[in-house]
């Protein structure tokens, strides 16, 4: 018996089954998966990227956004600012939900209403004080307490729901994670967009359908005619499902499999910058820093021990070896795509013996040491670029003690639910929002304990200045002196060197060669750019 | 009798009340479930609130006896990431772990006990020296490196069976069957030999060197004596004899094979408890966390339970040191 004589057998077998295969669809599927989970069905209940990316296939909201993250009208065809404090929204005509019913001008007040209500994580979509305003059936207005040029960027993932079938089938309230038995539209959805939900088991899969009755159909620039969705967590699994053939695209894809992805025929590694930037951050709050042999003194209050660790850092090792050239190295604390004054930045060099200098000037020659908090399964290779930063400080004389630990337990530790309980440690960030207003107060509005003020600003950088030039930002109209205004509230920042950023990590997808489509930088897949060949 | 069971039936019953205990005492050392339920734009008074309502801000005791009261009448509570019922969604998953851990169990005796018998009775020859070296291979490989090797060789290069998922399912009525579709049961092969290949291993040397001690004694030797054929002897009496341990071996393995196939579903995909379990620790799931570690004691507790009482009825010795104390 030869072992040759099985292997000719299968593989024969395996052509058959391949050609069947082949022959037997007649339609165009489409298969994904994702490392994470398609939990709820209900477009309110979590504001997450994969979950609101993928529901944004399904529902749609009054704008949506191109390949390049540029802002299209989609259920709204057009918006005016009447005045300031009033914009006016033209609503397509002519478009159905799912189950058939008409899309109006009731459907958008009563979803505003609803992404506002309790239970939602998506509140911050829009104002509590916006008032919307039906003024015929396809036209809306709504009017502001105040001037906001960005109301509406976030309004892509702000999907409309229908009223009539909410209301039928109680699914008014948004379901809440308290809550004790599921609502029908947790497991259901009813949307206006280009594919319908099918099937659904959360955690494991789900499969999509196109509509051939959506209103931009006749423009449709997919060609598939079902999806289906699958979760695969493990990373070796998912990366043999695409190569096997099982799968059409798989993401992410871990940086050192790039290669072997790209060295099969069949399937390549598409790559490209995403929005979040990983940054350092330290302590700057407290007078004694919690994990640190200094006591009675916080050395990171002296802005020469934070130029010091700056300084120490030597970011294109972090891209070369770390990230495997898949990270762009950054000098401010938000992706240039969403900045467009992001240029007139650069970071501070790397230089250890600079770094000694400032640390011997602030008062510390023989170093100090302090522990640091890391992620080891949140960012792209998060634990490798700590255990590298803690490296770089070691020749600086600064001694860390690394603590990494899983997102749940990281996270439970160091945001404001664990009394921000860290004295350095590595978080990555995207402006919900793509716009700078977002990280200006999150990341460095001035905050008390509880962090009310810059919930996600772990250390507690604050700088008056830095906090009135954000709220100008969030009233200015004139496109031109906000981002002057932004880039004088940045210049601040960096030089004080509030936080350290690091880069903007890459995306990783892997694609079978016989796909076509587009790769957004915000992570998100929008089917409708999917063409099979 | 009655009094032994009795005494085991509320030995048992303490056993899980302990583990419900420590697993509960664990849930505060998994992280903070709020973070996990929400984005990060949530404010700070809209997770006060969640937490407040979730009765996390409780203390820990009135926790723990709220949920001992709940669990008591099977209900666990609403799983925080899927806000379904987590009975409803263990009892979607269940038919998946079954399936994949009886057909492990019954790869591992099919193939186990033959292979035992054949190096028992063939000590010398290659093919027996093939069949220990494999079965060391199965000792000392952790499993998930063997599905990983076995998705490598099967999945990826040959391209013959999946690499992940369950294949198309047939629902018939609450259980969910992948042994009636062609898919189905090429999906199962993979994960069913990776996560059997251990217990096959321990099947196969327990029952050769319980063969070779069953052929080394008079009874075998007398029958050989007599001239009765070598097919009887070896089947019919020796085989016979070293049966009694193997099945008590498997049935107490089936509870780990239940248990332990955690890990064979986070390889292959496999939408089984485990993976559950698994994304909810990540996702500090509490009411399914809670729920799994529940079930899985109680299997165990069960089949100990069990195994127990049959034992009285084998053995008489039990029954007497049970009435004399």
């Amino acid at each position: 018996m030869s072992l040759r004589k099985i292997t000719t057998t299968l593989v024969g077998a395996a052509a058959a089954v391949g050609i069947m295969a082949g022959a037997a669809s007649a339609e165009t599927t489409f298969k994904f998966a994702f490392q994470g989970t398609l939990k709820s069905l209900d477009p309110y209940s979590l504001n997450e990227t994969f979950t609101l990316g993928t529901l944004g296939n399904v529902y749609e909201g009054l704008t949506r956004r191109g390949p390049d993250l540029q802002i299209l009208p989609a259920l709204a065809e057009s918006w005016e600012v009447v005045e300031p404090t009033r914009w006016r929204f033209k609503l397509r005509q002519g478009v159905k939900f799912h189950n058939g019913n008409d899309f109006t001008a009731d459907d958008v007040v009563f979803s505003a209403e609803r992404v506002r209500s309790e239970g939602s994580d998506l509140k911050s979509r829009i104002q509590p004080d916006v008032v919307f305003e039906k003024v015929d059936d396809h036209t809306v207005d709504v009017i502001l307490a105040s001037p906001n040029p960005i109301l509406h960027y976030e309004w892509d993932t702000w999907a409309i729901i229908d009223k009539e079938w909410a209301e039928a089938n109680d699914s008014v309230r948004v379901t809440s994670a308290s809550d004790e038995v599921a609502t029908t539209i947790s497991l259901e959805a009813n949307g206006t967009g280009p594919f319908k939900i099918t099937s659904h088991e959360g955690g494991v899969s789900t499969t999509f359908a196109a509509n051939t009755d959506w209103w931009d159909h006749g423009n449709k620039k997919h060609n598939v005619d079902t999806v289906e969705f699958s979760t695969i967590a493990s990373d070796a699994t998912r990366v043999a499902a695409l190569l096997s053939g099982e799968m059409d695209l798989v993401y992410p894809i871990p940086v050192q499999d790039i290669k072997r992805v790209n060295d099969n025929d069949a399937t390549v590694a598409m790559t490209g910058p995403e929005l979040r930037t990983i940054f350092l951050g330290m302590d700057q709050m407290r007078d004694e820093l919690l994990y640190s042999n200094i006591k009675g003194k916080n050395p990171f209050k002296d802005v020469r021990v934070r130029q010091a660790f700056y300084h120490a850092i030597d970011i294109e090792a972090i891209k070369s070896k770390v990230m495997r050239d898949l990270s762009t190295p950054s000098a401010i604390m938000i992706s240039p795509f969403m900045f467009d004054n992001a240029d007139q930045f650069s970071r501070l060099e790397y230089n250890p013996d600079g770094a000694k200098a400032l640390l011997a000037e602030a008062g510390y020659a023989d170093g100090f040491e302090v522990g640091m908090d890391c992620p080891n399964d949140r960012y792209v290779n998060d634990e490798a670029i700590c255990q590298a930063i803690v490296a770089m400080l070691a020749r600086v004389g600064v001694t860390v003690n690394l603590n990494a630990q899983p997102k749940a337990q990281y996270f439970a530790k160091v945001l404001a639910s664990g009394g921000f309980d860290t004295s350095f440690y590595l978080l990555g960030w995207t402006p919900g929002s793509f716009d700078s207003w977002n990280v200006l107060t999150n990341l460095h509005g001035c905050r008390d304990e509880k962090g009310e003020g810059g919930l996600f600003n772990l250390g507690g950088y604050c700088n008056e200045a830095v906090d009135k030039l954000s709220a100008d930002v969030l009233v200015e109209n004139d496109p031109a002196k906000r981002l002057q205004l932004i880039t004088d509230a940045y210049k601040m920042t960096t030089e004080e060197v509030a936080h350290i950023p690091l880069h903007q990590q890459g995306l990783a997808w892997g694609v079978s060669s016989s796909i076509d489509l587009a790769q957004r930088a915000d992570n998100q897949l929008m089917l409708y750019y999917v063409n099979k060949n | 009798m009655l009094a032994f069971t009795i005494r085991r039936l509320v030995q048992s019953i303490v056993v899980m009340l302990v583990v419900a205990l420590i697993a509960f005492v664990m849930f505060r050392f998994v992280g903070d479930p709020v973070d996990q339920m929400v984005g990060l734009e949530t404010t700070l008074e809209e997770r006060a609130q969640l937490r407040e309502q979730l009765g996390l801000n409780d203390p820990v005791p009135v926790q723990f006896v709220r949920f001992i009261g709940k669990a008591a009448q099977f209900n666990f509570g609403t799983s925080y990431q899927f806000k379904r019922p987590v009975a409803e969604l263990i009892g979607d998953r269940l038919p998946a772990t079954l399936e994949l851990s009886f057909v492990a169990a019954a790869f591992a005796l099919i193939v186990g006990i033959p292979m035992g018998v054949y190096t028992a009775l063939r000590r010398d020859s290659w093919l027996s020296k093939f069949f220990l070296t494999v079965s060391l291979v199965g000792v000392s490989l952790p499993t998930f490196l063997i599905g990983i090797i076995l998705i490598f060789i099967f999945a990826v290069n040959l391209q013959i069976l999946p690499s992940f998922g369950r294949g198309a399912v047939v629902d018939l009525g609450w259980w969910s069957t992948g042994l009636l579709t062609a898919s189905g049961l090429k999906a199962l092969i993979l994960p069913a030999v990776t996560l059997g290949l251990f217990q096959m291993t321990l099947i196969m040397r327990l029952v050769r060197s319980e063969m070779l001690e069953v052929l080394r004694t008079d009874f075998i030797k007398f029958a050989r004596a007599r001239g009765i054929k070598n097919r009887a002897v070896n089947f019919g009496h020796a085989l016979k004899n070293t049966l009694v341990p193997v099945i008590t071996i498997t049935g107490l393995q089936l509870g780990s094979i239940i248990a332990f196939a955690i890990i064979t579903e986070t390889v292959f995909q496999w939408p089984g408890m485990g993976l559950l379990f698994l994304q909810a620790v990540q996702n500090v799931d509490i009411p399914i966390m809670a729920a799994y570690l529940l079930l899985i004691a109680f299997l165990f507790v069960a089949i100990n339970l069990v195994v127990d009482i049959l034992y009285v009825f084998v053995d008489p010795r039990i029954r007497i040191a049970g009435a004399a104390t």
